[in-house]
């Protein structure tokens, strides 16, 4: 059922995802992301390279995935030793990830983007709308809002695998489960990633 | 939690069991992907005026990042949610209702883009307007002030 769940949840980020190329195709200029995301938290000014924190980001992101997939793999062989080190470490992973979109959204605030309003211009000098910051924080706060969610499951399963719940049924199958809305929370964020930050 | 039990359990064949080695690979490939995409986004940001068609590289570029990522996401559903080690009938029922996005995608941009024509074409003072220069803001941390829209 969790494969069907995450169908729907699909077609809502991808509508999501859709309406936002929609507009900006339907836009005759849009802001550069190379000039909005390029700071970095604790760099002074402007960082040599653009998105270098988005990157970091993403290695976190795909970084708990991993620490998952070991959680359900040493919970096929019924470690439970295992499964609470990997689970610990991958809701590390998701706590980290919230701190750096938490940062990020702080900084874009304070350069005085929120939805509705937009300092940065387009790419090409014209006035921009607002329709690039909506986007924006919409879909990374409905992503952020994903992954506190899987964060708050992932607990949830620390703490009955601490019980030993898992180990009285005799199978792991619920880390499973709760492995696949992490990697699926993993998978958009590859979607977002490429939408806002690369296009 | 019964009927969770057999059907998940009759989905997976435990013989194969989570292969470590594998998982490490997907995520260097993973890593791989995502660096040379940055490397390619940097390269382009860096370079970008030196290029005489910028539209066609931005264009080419773009390309090779939705193909990029559609791999990542290939390999993000097959090994780390399992879903290539599956029965093939969950396998279709997931990949199946998946190609509705190829038409959702499609037929949105489009339209996006001839909405975008047609307004051009018929709203000039939007097209004006849309190609007026507005002076560059500084930003920076003290630089911070509400861009005023509407």
């Amino acid at each position: 059922m969790m494969w069907y769940f995450l169908m729907s949840d699909a077609f809502t980020f991808g509508a999501f995802l859709i309406s936002y190329g929609t507009i900006r195709f339907s836009s005759n200029g849009w802001p550069d992301p190379n000039e909005v995301f390029r700071t970095f938290p604790g760099v002074q000014g402007e960082m040599p390279i653009p998105l270098a924190f988005v990157s970091l980001m993403t290695f976190i992101l795909i970084m708990s995935s991993v620490t998952m997939v070991l959680a359900v793999g040493a919970g096929h062989v019924n470690n439970k030793k295992k499964v609470m080190l990997y689970m610990f470490f991958t809701i590390l992973g998701g706590i980290a990830f919230l701190g750096c979109q938490a940062w990020e959204w702080t900084h874009l605030h304070g350069e005085g983007a929120w939805w509705g309003r937009n300092p940065f211009p387009n790419a090409d000098g014209s006035e921009s709308s607002t329709n690039f910051t909506n986007f924006f924080f919409t879909i990374t706060g409905f992503h952020g809002f994903h992954v506190l969610s899987g964060v708050v499951i992932n607990i949830i399963m620390l703490i009955m695998t601490w019980k030993g719940v898992f180990e009285r049924r005799g199978h792991y199958l619920m880390i499973e489960k709760a492995g696949l809305y992490w990697h699926f929370v993993d998978l958009v964020w590859v979607f977002v990633f490429t939408c806002f930050y690369l296009f | 939690m019964d009927n969770v039990h057999s059907t998940t359990a009759a989905g997976h064949g435990d013989e194969h069991s989570f292969d470590t080695k594998l998982i490490w690979k997907t995520f260097r490939v993973l890593l791989y992907i995502t660096v040379f995409e940055l490397i390619l986004a940097i390269a382009y940001y860096k370079f970008e005026t030196s290029f005489t068609n910028r539209e066609l590289v931005k264009h080419l570029l773009n390309g090779v990042f939705i193909v990029l990522t559609l791999a990542k996401a290939f390999f993000i559903i097959a090994e780390f949610m399992h879903l290539r080690h599956e029965l093939r009938n969950l396998i279709m029922t997931i990949a199946v209702p998946a190609m509705l996005f190829l038409w959702f995608i499609g037929a949105f941009l489009w339209d996006g883009d001839s909405y975008k024509n047609l307004r051009n074409r018929y709203d000039r003072n939007h097209l004006e307007q849309s190609q007026q220069k507005v002076e560059k803001k500084e930003h920076g941390h003290e630089a911070a002030k509400p861009g005023v829209m509407e």
